[in-house]
C-alpha cells in the first residue's frame, strides 16, 4: 500500500508523463512472520555457500566501477543501482554471521541485524534490476562474480517469499505445468505438428530412441514457433536422427531465475532423465541463453555427477555442422550486426560459434563497439522481461542498445537468444525501433543450400 | 620507558602478533570452507591458465571502461606504487627491516622518496575526496573504507612530519610515526587491506572458472 502525494516530482523527460521514481511495489508470498522471512533469506542464501563466494564477498573494495559497466545503473544514473550494493544486506549477513571475523562483528554489533523491510526494499535491486548479465565483473579490479552472488541472494528471497510476483506466477506455472507460458506437453505438442504442416517439414515426436534430443524454451513455442520447423529442417538435412519429447521439451529454468533450487533441479531433471531415456547422445538447446546456462554449466550439478550426454546451444551446434561441411549454406549479402547474448557468450563461452555461422552465411558482420563478450545487456534477461514494474527502466536500457547496434550501420540485426528478441521486439514497439531483431537460427534455415543444389 | 622504546617495543610486538595471527585467522577461515566440485563438462583443459590471466588482465581496466574508471585505476596506482616504494627503498625503512632480516638493499635518494610520498598522501586525499563525493562511492562506503583510508593516511602524514622535522619533539614524532604504522597492521586482518591477499585470490578464481567455460572474466 502506499500513498499518494502530490509532491512527486513529474518525469518531463520521458515519452509517457509520469513521476520520477514512483514507489516501487513490494511483493510478498506466504503467511510469515517477518523474523522467519529473514531467518529463511540467511539460510537459503548461505546453503550453497563455498569458498569462492565467500573470497568474493570478502574481496570487494567499494570502488564502484561496477556502476559503469552495468546497463541500469547506466540507464538510471540511480547509485542504488551499483551491481555489489545489489547484495548488501546479504553482504552484511555474511560478515555478520558467517565470515571469518563474524564473532568480533556480532560482540561489537558492528554489522546490524538484517532487517524484513530492508530484504522488501532490495527486491526490486534484485530482480527489476539485475540480469546476472554479469558484465560488472569485467570492470571489477578484484573480478568479483557479482551475478553469481546476486543468484544466490534470490536463493534467499524465494525462501523468504519476496520475489516479484510476475516471476513468482511464472516460475509456479513452470512447475505445475511444465513450462512457464501456457507451453504444456500437449500445446506443444500441437504446434510442433501445426509446424510441420505449415512449412511441410518433418517432425519427430515423442520417438522412443535418437541420437539427438531437442528442446525449446516456451517463448519459441507460443511466440517464435517457426524456430521448431527451422531446427527440424536443419536436422532432417543433415541427416540426424533427432526427436521432440513431450516428457521433456522446455528449455527454460524459471527455477534457477527466481532463486528456487529445488525447483531448478526438478527443471532440469525432466530434461536429463528424458535424454537418457532416449540414449541421446546431445541435446540441442534453442537460442536461449539462461537455459544454456541451466543447462551447459548448472545441469551436471543438478544432477550431482557429469551428464551423459553432451550439451550444445543451437549456435554451436550449428557452428560445428558448417565446420564440418556438413551444412551448407546460401550467401546473405547484407551487413549484419550480432546481439550477443550475456549468458551464451560472456558468461557462457560460446561467442565464436554464432561468428563462423554468420562467416559461413558471407554476410559483413560489423561488431558493436563493446561487442562479443564485452557485449552490453539489452535488460531483459535474469527474468526482468516478466517483471511489469521494471519496464520503464528496461526501455531505457534497450534504448541504449539500440543507439549501440544503429551505431554499426547494419542493415540486419540478429541474435540468437528468443528472450533478447523478445525483448528487442517489445522495446522496438514501444520506442519505435526502425529495425528488426532476427534469429540466427531462422537465417541458417531459410539460406539452406537443398541436397539438390549441392 | 619512553614513547619510543614503548614503540619499537612491545606496540612493535603486539601489532606484529595481531597482523600475522589475524591474517592466517582470516584467510583459514575462507579457505577452509567447503567447495562443490564443478560437475559440468570443461569446455577447455588447464583452466589455471585463465586463473594467472586473469591476475593481470584485470590490472588495468578493459578498453571500453577505460574512459569511465581509467582515472581511478591511475590515483590507485600512485597509492599502491608509492606505499611499495616508501616502504621498501626508504633508507630509515630499509634499515629497519634489515635490522630484522639481516642484510641490506639499494635505497632511493631521500628527496626522491619525499617527493613520492608527497603524491602519494595527494592521491589518497584525492581518491578520498572521490569516496565522499562521487554519489556511488558515497552510497556503497561504510566505516571500514574511512578507516582504512585514514590508517593508510596516517603513516605518510606522520612520516613526511618527521622527515621534515615538525615534531618539538624529534624522538617523540618518530615514535608517533611508529605508532601510527604498528596502527596499520592492527587494523589490516580486520578490514579491506586484505584486499592485498583477496585480489590474488579472486581475480584467479574467477580467471580459472570462465577459462574452463572459455567465457570472459
Amino acid at each position: 500500500m502506499s500513498n499518494t502525494t502530490t509532491e512527486m516530482t513529474l518525469d518531463l523527460e520521458a515519452k509517457r508523463l509520469s513521476v520520477v521514481e514512483p514507489g516501487t511495489r513490494v511483493d510478498v508470498q506466504g503467511d510469515m512472520s517477518d523474523e522467519e522471512r529473514v531467518e529463511k533469506a540467511m539460510t537459503n542464501f548461505a546453503k550453497d555457500f563455498g569458498r569462492v563466494t565467500a573470497t568474493y564477498m570478502e574481496a570487494c573494495i567499494h570502488c564502484g566501477a561496477c556502476a559503469h559497466a552495468c546497463p541500469f545503473y547506466k540507464a538510471s544514473g540511480n547509485p542504488r543501482h551499483t551491481p555489489i550494493w545489489k547484495i548488501e544486506p546479504f553482504k552484511q549477513a555474511y560478515k555478520r554471521e558467517a565470515g571469518p571475523l563474524a564473532f568480533f562483528y556480532k560482540a561489537f554489533n558492528l554489522k546490524p541485524k538484517v532487517t524484513v523491510d530492508e530484504l522488501k526494499e532490495w527486491q526490486e535491486l534484485l530482480y527489476d534490476t539485475c540480469t546476472l548479465c554479469g558484465r560488472c565483473t569485467l570492470i571489477c579490479p578484484m573480478s568479483i562474480d557479482i551475478a553469481t552472488l546476486v543468484g544466490m541472494a534470490r536463493h534467499g528471497m524465494f525462501h523468504a517469499g519476496l520475489v516479484p510476483h510476475e516471476l513468482y506466477t511464472v516460475t509456479e506455472k513452470a512447475q505445475r505445468e511444465g513450462s512457464p507460458l501456457g507451453a504444456t506437453p500437449q500445446v506443444f505438442e500441437d504446434r510442433v505438428e501445426w509446424m510441420g504442416d505449415e512449412h511441410e517439414v518433418e517432425m519427430h515426436m515423442n520417438e522412443d530412441q535418437a541420437d539427438v534430443l531437442v528442446l525449446m524454451s516456451s517463448i519459441e513455442i507460443q511466440k517464435y514457433p517457426e524456430s521448431m520447423a527451422a531446427t527440424a529442417k536443419i536436422l532432417n538435412q543433415m541427416g540426424k536422427t533427432w526427436t521432440f519429447r513431450t516428457d521433456g521439451y522446455e528449455a527454460t529454468n524459471f527455477g534457477m531465475l527466481s532463486g528456487n533450487t529445488g525447483w531448478q533441479k526438478e527443471m532440469s531433471m525432466k530434461v536429463i532423465d528424458t535424454a537418457e531415456k532416449i540414449g541421446a547422445k546431445l541435446v540441442i538447446l534453442p537460442e536461449c541463453g539462461h537455459a544454456y546456462q541451466a543447462l551447459r554449466w548448472q545441469g551436471a550439478n543438478m544432477y550431482g555427477k557429469p551428464l551423459p550426454f553432451k550439451v550444445q546451444h543451437i549456435s554451436e551446434f550449428l557452428a560445428d555442422a558448417v565446420d564440418s561441411g556438413s551444412l551448407k549454406l546460401k550467401t546473405v549479402n547484407k551487413t549484419v550486426a550480432f546481439h550477443d547474448p550475456c549468458q551464451v557468450s560472456r558468461r557462457g563461452g560460446a561467442t565464436s560459434a554464432p561468428r563462423k555461422v554468420l562467416e559461413a552465411l558471407g554476410v559483413k558482420l560489423i561488431e558493436s563497439k563493446s561487442g562479443g563478450s564485452m557485449n552490453t545487456c539489452c535488460g531483459g534477461g535474469g527474468g526482468v522481461i516478466t517483471i511489469h514494474r521494471a519496464d520503464t527502466l528496461r526501455y531505457k536500457v534497450m534504448g541504449a542498445k539500440f543507439r549501440q547496434l544503429g551505431e554499426t550501420g547494419a542493415e540486419m540485426m540478429v541474435t540468437s537468444c528468443s528472450n533478447c528478441r523478445q525483448n528487442f521486439d517489445d522495446s522496438g514497439e514501444k520506442l519505435n525501433w526502425d529495425k528488426q531483431m532476427n534469429s540466427l537460427l531462422e537465417l541458417v534455415a531459410d539460406n539452406l543450400v537443398e541436397e539438390a543444389e549441392k | 620507558m619512553t614513547l619510543l622504546d614503548f614503540a619499537r617495543g612491545p606496540a612493535m610486538q603486539i601489532a606484529i602478533i595481531i597482523f600475522v595471527v589475524g591474517i592466517v585467522w582470516r584467510l583459514v577461515g575462507v579457505w577452509g570452507l567447503r567447495q562443490k566440485k564443478d560437475l559440468s563438462e570443461a569446455r577447455s583443459k588447464g583452466a589455471w591458465v585463465g586463473g594467472l590471466k586473469g591476475l593481470f588482465a584485470h590490472a588495468w581496466p578493459y578498453k571500453p571502461f577505460v574512459p569511465s574508471v581509467g582515472t581511478q585505476y591511475i590515483v590507485g596506482y600512485v597509492i599502491h606504487l608509492g606505499l611499495f616504494i616508501v616502504l621498501f627503498f626508504g633508507t630509515p625503512h630499509m634499515l629497519f627491516f634489515a635490522d630484522i632480516v639481516g642484510f641490506t638493499w639499494w635505497t632511493l635518494p631521500g628527496g626522491v622518496i619525499t617527493f613520492v610520498a608527497v603524491i602519494t598522501t595527494v592521491a589518497l586525499f584525492i581518491a578520498l575526496a572521490k569516496r565522499l563525493t562521487n554519489p556511488v562511492q558515497r552510497l556503497i562506503s561504510n566505516f571500514d573504507d574511512y578507516a582504512t583510508w585514514f590508517v593508510t593516511t596516517l603513516p605518510f602524514v606522520t612520516g613526511l612530519a618527521t622527515n621534515a622535522n615538525l615534531w618539538p619533539d624529534y624522538e617523540t614524532g618518530l615514535a608517533i610515526h611508529l605508532l601510527s604504522v604498528w596502527l596499520l597492521l592492527i587494523y589490516f586482518p580486520f578490514g579491506k587491506l586484505m584486499h592485498s591477499f583477496w585480489f590474488v585470490v579472486s581475480r584467479y578464481t574467477t580467471g580459472s572458472r570462465f577459462a574452463r567455460r572459455g567465457g570472459m572474466a
